[in-house]
């Protein structure tokens, strides 16, 4: 038994001293189940779905909106002491996991997902999946396979887009003024 | 003292197996047949009601007094800070965690700047580490001061309110006589504190870890013994040691249902350890079990900070900020005589400094439990991503588990008693 043998491992990665297992997204259920039962991951700290479009790219991280509406708009300077390293998709779920017992370990479980592919639920492996699974929904839209209750929790029901996609501009939101027509 | 020795015994045992509502984990639906009687009343409560101390809005369905089914909706304090952080440049965006959980600023603070220096592998000189400790734990006590008052104060307490508020007072004097500000300090910075600590902080501080333990007796013989403290909080929101990790409890909520869970201890950061305190645990899962967790890490916390007043009063003198001229500021002095010092301050103050490629995760015990800063670089002068593990947004999914088979009246215990701030969970 180790981290090694976790079903559907792509790849193990990691910064700073942590471990970071890739799995492919059909598997992950499988792995998630492994990891709690088998390596005694029973506590999900958090998930936290990241955008990668445009990395690499200067400026994609300073996007600004203009007035006009809501489009990719002018770059602003980045500066990179080196390119990074590209990335396999758009996408990556990052489920946050700890041992809780004696011997306390951490582990990041990836999945990587493109535009429109769905990511099974995780709430049957660990419950506490569920506001965090729609929040991922809510401000990066990445599609929940089988969640019970997916819909928006931070922003309002009618909101358009998912505001923490690279490709959502800050500013440029239209503001009504009285008076005017 | 006898007034505030504990109660013991005679308390229901804690449910067997679990109670977390299915299929949605965080929705406690009311059973058909109770529909059926044609009784049952659905209440909006909240996002605007004084006892939610925040935006909280909870749909509830009655029959007469008893919770039938239960639903929170959040999002009304929405700020988008971690879009927000993604468009300044580092150093900027330690004044944005602080402002997440208004009332454990100085926690909030830490986890961002250790989530940085992680990824930077950035070496701090002792006596910010030291002095870091403090300024967490007395914050641990201001948070859990302000949890005792606004709780004693729904539940009809409110000279307890007084109490407390009047040592918060204290606890945010000493912060504005080391930092300058009272609340969302920004006195950490990444490699160290922004400034010396002032010699005038030492006999403050001594005075009031003076204090604290007896103004903690107090509030216990206000409390802990009181009969109409004990019959609105014993028995109350159970939540047993499984149901707890299953939906991701941390901090006094996990202690509370006998986990014996403590990132300081099990996970050290800082200088945890390297001072004594002992983790408070107590095994009934109740609302008393969760106050009396809070009393007793008041307690440790002022032993941690009295150590941690040890060790510092010999440290006059040495470093405050480690001395990495690519990530801190350089001193004032040097920039009139230093060209090199001077480039260096302009490139950081306009640019700001880059953080390697990478992501790493950044755990620590915030006085609500775990709260974790994960972090993704470019290896530009921005955060690519920002995400906040708030433990009271975690903690408002316990809300239909802890209130099965409660009645109306003990709504604000339970929920007052799972520690949320609203500008955390929504952020």
């Amino acid at each position: 038994m180790s981290l090694a043998e976790t079903p559907g491992l792509v790849a193990t990665t990691g910064d700073a001293g942590e471990t970071t297992l890739v799995v492919e997204p059909g598997d992950l259920i499988e792995a998630a189940t492994y990891l709690r039962d088998e390596e005694g991951f029973n506590f999900l700290s958090d998930i936290t779905a990241v955008d990668y479009l445009g990395w690499g790219t200067h400026g994609v991280s300073g996007y600004i909106g203009t007035a006009a509406g809501r489009d990719l708009n002018t770059p602003m300077t980045q500066g990179y002491q080196a390119t990074p390293q590209p990335k396999p998709k758009r996408f990556a779920m990052n489920y946050h996991l700890l041992a809780i017992g004696p011997e306390p370990r951490r582990v990041r479980l990836q999945a990587w997902l493109d535009e429109g592919e769905a990511v099974p639920t995780v709430i049957p492996v660990w419950p506490t999946a569920d506001w965090h699974e729609r929040e991922a929904w809510d401000l990066m839209g990445v599609a929940i396979d089988g969640h019970p209750n997916l819909k928006r929790i931070l922003l309002d029901d009618d909101w358009e887009g998912h505001p923490l996609r690279k490709d959502y501009p800050i500013g440029g939101e239209p503001v009504r003024f009285s008076g005017e027509e | 003292m006898t007034a505030t020795a504990p109660r013991t015994g005679a308390r229901a045992p804690i449910y067997e197996g679990t109670r977390i509502p299915s299929p949605i984990p965080t929705v406690l639906k009311t059973s058909q047949d109770v529909l059926d009687t044609g009784d049952v009343l659905t209440v909006n409560f909240g996002p605007n009601h004084p006892s939610t101390h925040g935006v909280l809005r909870l749909i509830v369905d009655l029959y007469g007094e008893d919770v039938t089914g239960i639903e929170a909706v959040i999002g009304y304090l929405h700020t988008g800070f971690e879009k927000n952080m993604e468009q300044k440049t580092w150093w900027k965006c330690i004044t944005y965690p602080e402002r997440i959980d208004y009332v454990s600023f100085q926690n909030n603070e830490y986890v961002f700047v250790g989530a940085v220096e992680k990824l930077l592998g950035l070496e701090i000189p002792p006596k910010a580490v030291w002095m870091r400790t403090l300024l967490c734990e007395l914050n641990r006590i201001h948070s859990h001061l302000v949890w005792l008052g606004t709780s004693a104060l729904e539940l009809g307490a409110i000279s307890m309110f007084w109490y407390a508020f009047r040592e918060r007072e204290m606890i945010l004097d000493l912060s504005e006589l080391v930092t300058g500000y009272r609340m969302h300090t920004r006195y950490f910075q990444v490699g160290g504190l922004a400034e010396d600590i002032p010699r005038g902080f030492w006999p403050e501080c001594r005075k009031f870890c003076d204090w604290m333990p007896h103004a903690i007796d107090d509030y216990e013989t206000l409390l802990t013994r009181n009969k109409i403290w004990l019959e609105r909080t014993e028995g109350l929101g159970l939540l047993s040691a499984d149901d707890a990790i299953a939906l991701g409890q941390s901090g006094p909520v996990l202690r509370a249902s006998g986990v014996d869970w403590d990132i300081r201890r099990s996970e050290p950061y800082l200088a945890y350890h390297q001072v004594d305190f002992r983790v408070p645990v107590f095994p009934e899962g109740d609302v008393y079990a969760r106050y009396r967790v809070h009393m007793q890490e008041m307690r440790e916390s002022v032993r941690i900070v009295e150590q941690c007043l040890d060790r510092l009063e010999n440290m006059e003198g040495e470093p405050w900020i480690a001395d990495d001229r690519k990530v801190v500021l350089p001193p004032r002095h040097e920039l009139h005589t230093s060209m090199e010092s001077l480039i260096h301050h302009f490139k950081i103050v306009t640019e700001g400094f880059r953080v390697p490629e990478g992501e790493v995760y950044f755990a620590i015990e915030s006085p609500r439990g775990e709260l974790g800063c994960y972090i993704c670089s470019d290896g530009g002068a921005k955060p690519w991503r920002v995400k906040f593990r708030a433990p009271s947004y975690v903690a408002l999914q316990a809300t239909a588990t802890c209130m099965t088979d409660a009645l109306i009246a003990d709504m604000i215990a339970i929920v007052g008693s799972l520690d949320t701030v609203m500008g955390e969970v929504d952020r």
